[in-house]
């Protein structure tokens, strides 16, 4: 049980770091790009919200397997199967949980005042110093709801870690499929246990993301 | 014309068929339709299946769900079902006797004895959940029997039902896994070990009549064209054996 949790926790920290940092250059780009092509790019990214988990879950298990093009392409790195391993499940997370970084991150960087930016220029600060210095602080809470919806919804996703997990406990076994297969085998008591412990979190999560919300925003 | 429409609709529907909605397990579904259909020919009236999973359809219908008769993947929770009372007595019965088969996409992987499992040459070896799958916990006890199951436990990846085992499977994504022979018996190539029905408690599946239906008759002609020789012809073809 511990050892569920804890994959589940590690599977939700590692996407969410990962995740930020590969949907900030992009946000970036689509908050502030001037081509009209962006918004295709935008629209690749927002897919996975309205793919059914389980279809996104089953291409990547034939992405992942031995013999599928993901495997393929890290076949140099020594990398034998993707599927029922941990960074899989990883590589499936960041997949599914994208637009839930994208979005939030994008609305924050478009906001970001220009003029400010343009000030900082003149006062010679090169284009990732002005990143750091002005945009990151004025768009704090958007890295802040996307942190916060990545970690949650990761730690809720099932279909996908369904087929490309393999239940491997300590390894690709999460919360949600330990649940799911509970249920599956009529031992309701402590499924009901484990899904009352997800909603306590799933409120704490959220409390926390609008708790942090209203501080930053009073801040600014 | 919309006169002319509804004429056409009476005259499609034979007069006083009935119907029955039935909750069939994912596993059986192939064989249902057909059977459905040799149902429809024989008789005139319909059985609508549903499919799904065995373990959500008995959560469903201990919860009033409206299925009138249950083809379950498994013995025990018809068997649940008629101990909670929510089953037309005297209705239980084996319909469907599973088979067990180690399944390779690969030609060559898995030899006619299963001697594969001992050289352990493979990384995962996918089987349905044990806890709520028929097909898993035949093949947990398989390997017990055969002394394996300690060598092999490491590589289990584990799907939640037999279909997704087989969909690890199929994809290659696991060597070799137990799968259904019915899940196998149309697919060509491959490799495959037909594990000995000595080697593990039969994996029966049970069908019932379930109280919402006890009204309808059309629910226990269903029930019983299901035992009788067109049916059971039709479930041997796909893979199964009959009582």
């Amino acid at each position: 049980m511990g050892l569920v949790a804890a994959t589940t926790i590690e599977l939700a920290s590692v996407t969410t770091l990962l995740l930020l940092l590969l949907a900030t250059p992009l946000a970036w780009w689509l908050a502030r790009s001037p081509r009209w092509w962006k918004e295709v790019v935008a629209a690749i990214a927002a897919v996975p919200l309205v793919l059914p988990p389980t279809v996104i879950g089953f291409y990547l298990l034939v992405a992942m397997g031995p013999a599928g093009p993901l495997t393929a392409l890290l076949r140099p790195f020594g990398v034998r199967s993707l599927a029922f391993t941990f960074a899989g499940l990883v590589v499936g997370s960041l997949v599914y949980s994208l637009p839930f970084a994208v979005q939030p991150l994008r609305t924050a960087f478009a906001a970001v005042e220009q003029r400010s930016l343009d000030l900082a220029a003149t006062m010679g600060a090169g284009p990732l110093d002005r990143f750091r210095s002005v945009a990151v602080p004025q768009a704090r809470r958007g890295f802040v709801a996307a942190a916060i919806l990545v970690f949650a919804h990761t730690v809720g996703e099932f279909g996908v870690v369904l087929m490309i997990g393999g239940n491997i406990p300590g390894r690709t076994e999460v919360l949600s499929t330990r649940i799911y297969s509970l249920v599956e085998s009529l031992q309701f008591g402590p499924a009901h246990a484990i899904a009352a412990a997800l909603v306590a979190f799933a409120f704490v999560a959220l409390l926390a993301l609008l708790l942090v919300d209203r501080r930053l925003g009073s801040v600014a | 014309m919309r006169r002319l429409i509804l004429l056409a609709l009476f005259a499609a529907a034979p007069v006083h068929a009935g119907e029955t909605v039935v909750a069939v397990a994912a596993n059986f579904t192939e064989p249902a339709k057909a059977i459905a259909a040799a149902f429809t020919k024989a008789t005139g009236d319909t059985a609508t299946l549903s499919f799904g999973s065995s373990g959500a359809f008995y959560t469903q219908m201990t919860h009033g769900a409206p299925f009138e008769v249950f083809l379950s993947a498994d013995a025990d929770r018809p068997a649940k079902l008629e101990a909670d009372g929510l089953t037309v007595p005297g209705t239980r019965f084996v319909y469907a006797v599973g088979t067990l088969v180690l399944y390779s996409a690969t030609p060559g992987l898995v030899d006619g004895q299963g001697a594969v499992l001992k050289g352990g040459s493979f990384a995962h070896l996918a089987i349905a959940d044990p806890a709520a799958a028929p097909y898993g916990a035949a093949a947990v006890e398989t390997l017990k029997t055969l002394k394996l199951y300690d060598q092999n436990a490491p590589k289990f990846v584990t799907g939640s039902s037999i279909t997704q085992a087989y969909q690890f499977v199929a994809t290659g994504a696991a060597e070799l896994g137990f799968v259904a022979l019915s899940q196998v018996i149309t697919v060509p190539g491959g490799s495959r070990w037909v594990v000995p029905a000595t080697l593990h408690a039969p994996i029966e599946q049970a069908a019932v009549e379930l109280k919402t239906g006890a009204a309808n008759p059309v629910a226990a002609k269903f029930l019983k064209f299901l035992q009788g020789a067109e049916a059971r012809a039709i479930i041997k073809r796909y893979g199964y054996e009959v009582r």
